[in-house]
């Protein structure tokens, strides 16, 4: 297996790019990563997108965006693992380039969410749920979450204002983040008067969907050359899955999947979930955020609410997470999530996150699809 | 006087009706029409995940669950309403595919208006008593609907009533004998593109419900050699409260015979359910050897008479399975607005 | 809208049927070819009887397409007496009525309808029990 680099790094702004297409927000992120990486070419494109099928009409879009960012005839592929798409192309690009076949690979991950609104937007995003069996019943994305909430609160006696931290620390992030979609902290109060959106899930508890593009280069050490010494490096790298439908696991509060891609995660990186100095999880809710802390490690089970209400999760505290705003506030394309994780601690492990910055060396990116079913882990190092 | 050559009877029976209740008051307040003239309190409303099959569905269920019947031996499923999901695709094999009927049997909706229930009970006593089967179900099931204003809006309501139709020794009540009297009597009907039926007002009653109900009812009794002191119970078509009390007394019966199957002061009018339901109330509280009369009603026009006396098994399953009064009894009032949205007056298309 | 999607489920959907473990006994909803407790193959039909309780709930208030008239709607995940976990809306129960360790019966009833002129999905829902079950 050979070391694998992150020479480059690219990303849009997250909002709605009524302007843009899919096309457009890929290839821009593409370009800057190539120049700040220094290449003109890649040996192969790894696409993450989860909707745009669904959401767009278009298919085959690896081929598209390899064409439009002037890099025809690449190796190209879409990646689709739901709101896990990105990690799972960070995912094959690592593989790619560990294992010798390329040398040099482009991760894009790429969503264009605003052609649509209101219930076809929810309509495309219950496709990651079990279809036959949990989205035939009405029931969205957000209504299995609020189910995993509602336990969650009954388990551990714990009332709705009390997950309010996640946001409160994502938006928080933000306002330090010039690509973030929502710049302006929140209250606790706020969190608590907002519309619900699917009992006991809010307004202010849900990542907003948007439009964006991220992209990574990865090199092998031999293609990096000089520049591996400068650069963030991936030391872990795992995907796992999970039955799909909530129903179909045993302990629906337990999130296998991360569990399993977390550890082997670490165990390649040979690190301890101590050490983790940075964990940018998938806060696509409240709740998603606390389980993942506790599949992975950081947090006894039951405890992750609790982590957040003691500040550990902010900047200054024991276990960073989403600190340049998170799904929740920097905003959620979906199938590109994943990549912008990687970014966003690429930045930090670089040195580079001006206000936000954390003195980290070890930094922990999780990308989840659906509720659970898959969960890809990042571990990755600063440079020496 | 029409009796089959095997002799028949009920061997299960079952009804269901919706929890949300509209008030006679609530519509009055809306439309400021009188209600004091039809003497009800409320009406039944459909849920918004419910229509006739799922009604039907229900019913079915309980009518199996009382005769201790394996679903796959029934020979029929017979559905009668006016208000089916589908106007072109048969209602009865979603119930029949339901219930576990499926495939080896037959299936078919009928319709007569508010006797369509009963109709389907004439065939199936029909199918089994040649032999054909040894069991048949029939129900009546309807969502009915009432133009807004309209004086039928404060009857229009919701139920289903199956009954399974088998040998008279596994019977909970056997069939002595039936009888139908029909014409061709438009009192009632609804042209295919019209959302809303048309009622012919004061000729409802004496040259529709009236007369045939009475000829119905009086040519079984003369043929049968009885008369209305030989019935412990009656039951009538319920489109309102004032027709089945007044055709009652005109065929000679009194209140203690009617009272217990007289359910539309509370859930309205269930058209194609609407004496289904009484008889499922009555039988819910008969003791064996119990004779009770059935006259059906369907604008059309025509009426549906029969005659059982119950037997032994007539209290087998009488708890848990839900009886007719615990529908009744279980109520969610709604107010005008909210039934506009359930009964789909407000288009979303 | 796919005819034939909705037909191969009837009569899972109608009749609450998954399979059951001739070696273990296990009782699985929904359908599985392998039993996950005991990894065998040897899988019959099984229709459940439809009782159990609430294991958690929630109210839909922004929902999928087809799915939108009927908000706020009730969901839950019930727990089945035989033991399985099933996600299915409630119903017959005002928003605020449910909770967890509500006893629930299935009742067969409309999932969704694909427009004015498309086919009706029927489906089973679970409501608050009616009378005490024998």
């Amino acid at each position: 297996m050979r070391r694998v680099y992150i020479t480059g790094i690219g990303q849009t702004p997250v909002r709605e790019h009524w302007d843009r297409s899919a096309r457009d927000l890929a290839a821009s992120s593409i370009l800057q990563a190539l120049e700040q990486a220094g290449i003109d070419k890649a040996d192969a494109i790894y696409v993450g997108n989860a909707l745009s099928g669904e959401l767009t009409g278009q298919e085959q879009l690896a081929a598209l965006i390899a064409d439009f960012a002037g890099l025809t005839g690449t190796e190209a592929i879409r990646v689709e693992a739901a709101g896990a798409s990105g990690g799972a192309a960070v995912r094959l690009g690592y593989l790619a380039v560990a294992s010798g076949v390329h040398d040099t690979v482009l991760v894009t991950g790429v969503e264009k969410m605003s052609d649509l609104a209101g219930p076809a937007v929810e309509e495309a995003l219950a496709t990651s749920t079990d279809e036959e069996y949990e989205a035939i019943h009405g029931l969205s994305v957000v209504a299995l979450h609020a189910l995993l909430m509602r336990r969650y609160m009954h388990d551990y006696d714990l009332e709705r204002r009390d997950f309010a931290h996640f946001s409160v620390n994502s938006h928080r992030n933000a306002v330090n983040n010039e690509y973030a979609m929502f710049r302006r902290p929140i209250t606790v109060e706020a969190f608590e008067k907002a519309r619900l959106v699917a009992d006991p899930i809010s307004l202010l508890d849900s990542a907003p969907v948007a439009d964006g593009a991220a992209t990574i280069v990865l090199c092998s050490d031999k293609a990096a050359g000089k520049r591996a010494n400068s650069s963030v490096e991936i030391t872990g790298s795992a995907l796992a899955t999970d039955a799909v439908a909530l129903h179909d696991r045993p302990n629906p509060l337990f999130l296998r999947a991360v569990q399993e891609s977390a550890h082997k995660a670490y165990a390649q990186a040979g690190v301890t979930p101590k050490q983790i100095d940075i964990f940018e999880l998938h806060d696509a809710f409240a709740i998603l955020a606390a389980l993942s802390l506790e599949a992975s490690g950081l947090a006894p089970e039951g405890e992750g609410v609790r982590l957040a209400m003691e500040g550990e999760i902010a900047l200054e505290g024991r276990t960073p997470i989403c600190t340049m705003g998170g799904q929740k506030a920097r905003g959620y394309p979906v199938g590109a999530a994943g990549v912008y994780q990687i970014v966003e601690l690429v930045q930090q492990l670089r040195s580079e996150a001006g206000a936000n910055q954390v003195d980290a060396r070890v930094g922990m990116a999780q990308s989840i699809g659906g509720t659970g079913a898959t969960a890809v882990t990042h571990i990755l190092k600063s440079p020496e | 006087m029409m009796k089959p050559l095997r002799d028949v009877g009920l061997v299960g029976y079952g009804a269901y009706v919706p929890r949300y209740r509209i008030s006679a008051e609530e519509i009055s307040r809306v439309w400021k029409m009188g209600e004091d003239n039809l003497h009800l309190e409320e009406k039944a409303v459909p849920g918004l995940d419910e229509d006739t099959a799922t009604i039907a569905i229900e019913a079915a269920r309980n009518a199996l669950r009382k005769a201790a019947l394996d679903p796959s031996k029934l020979s029929a499923v017979w559905l009668g309403s006016e208000s089916k999901p589908y106007s072109v695709k048969p209602t009865a094999t979603i119930v029949a595919e339901a219930v576990g009927a499926t495939p080896h049997t037959t299936a078919a909706d009928l319709e007569f208006a508010c006797k369509a229930g009963t109709e389907a009970m004439q065939a199936a006593i029909g199918f089994v008593g040649s032999g054909m089967a040894d069991y048949a179900m029939a129900i009546g099931a309807d969502t009915a609907q009432g133009k807004p204003g309209d004086q039928l809006e404060y009857t229009a309501g919701a139920g289903g009533a199956a009954f399974v139709v088998g040998p008279k020794d596994e019977s909970m009540a056997y069939l002595e004998g039936s009888h139908s009297y029909v014409t061709d009597t438009p009192d009632f009907f609804r042209r295919p593109n019209q959302q809303y039926p048309t009622h012919g007002s004061r000729f409802t009653g004496e040259p529709s419900y009236f007369t045939h109900t009475i000829m119905a009812a009086r040519t079984l009794m003369d043929e049968l050699g009885y008369g209305p002191e030989d019935y412990d119970r009656v039951v009538f078509h319920q489109p309102n409260s004032k027709f089945p009390v007044r055709v009652a007394k005109r065929l000679g019966f009194v209140e203690e015979q009617y009272r217990d199957g007289l359910l539309v002061p509370y859930v309205g009018n269930t058209y194609a359910a609407s004496s289904g339901i009484g008889l499922a109330a009555v039988l819910d509280k008969a003791e064996p050897g119990e004779r009770i009369l059935l006259a059906s009603y369907g604008s059309g026009a025509g009426s549906d008479a029969f005659s059982f006396v119950t037997t032994e098994y007539i209290t087998r399953g009488r708890n848990p399975i839900p009886q007719i009064s615990d529908y009744v009894s279980r109520r969610k009032e709604i107010d005008y607005a909210q039934y506009a949205r359930h009964r789909g007056k407000l288009v979303m298309y | 809208m796919s005819l034939a999607k909705h037909w191969r489920m009837q009569q899972q959907r109608y009749r609450l049927t998954g399979m059951q473990c001739e070696d273990c006994g296990a009782k699985l909803l929904p359908r599985r070819l392998v039993c996950p407790q005991c990894k065998s193959h040897n899988l019959q039909l099984y229709s459940f009887k439809g009782q159990g309780m609430v294991y958690s709930y929630t109210v839909v208030y922004d929902a999928p397409s087809g799915y939108d008239g009927y908000v706020p709607y009730p969901a839950a995940l019930v727990r089945l007496d035989e033991g399985p976990l099933v996600a299915a809306q409630l119903t017959d129960v005002d928003i605020d009525e449910a909770y967890i360790g509500m006893p629930v019966e299935m009742v067969t009833r409309r999932l969704r309808e694909h427009g004015e002129s498309g086919l009706i999905v029927y489906g089973y829902k679970f409501r608050p029990k009616l009378k005490g079950q024998a």
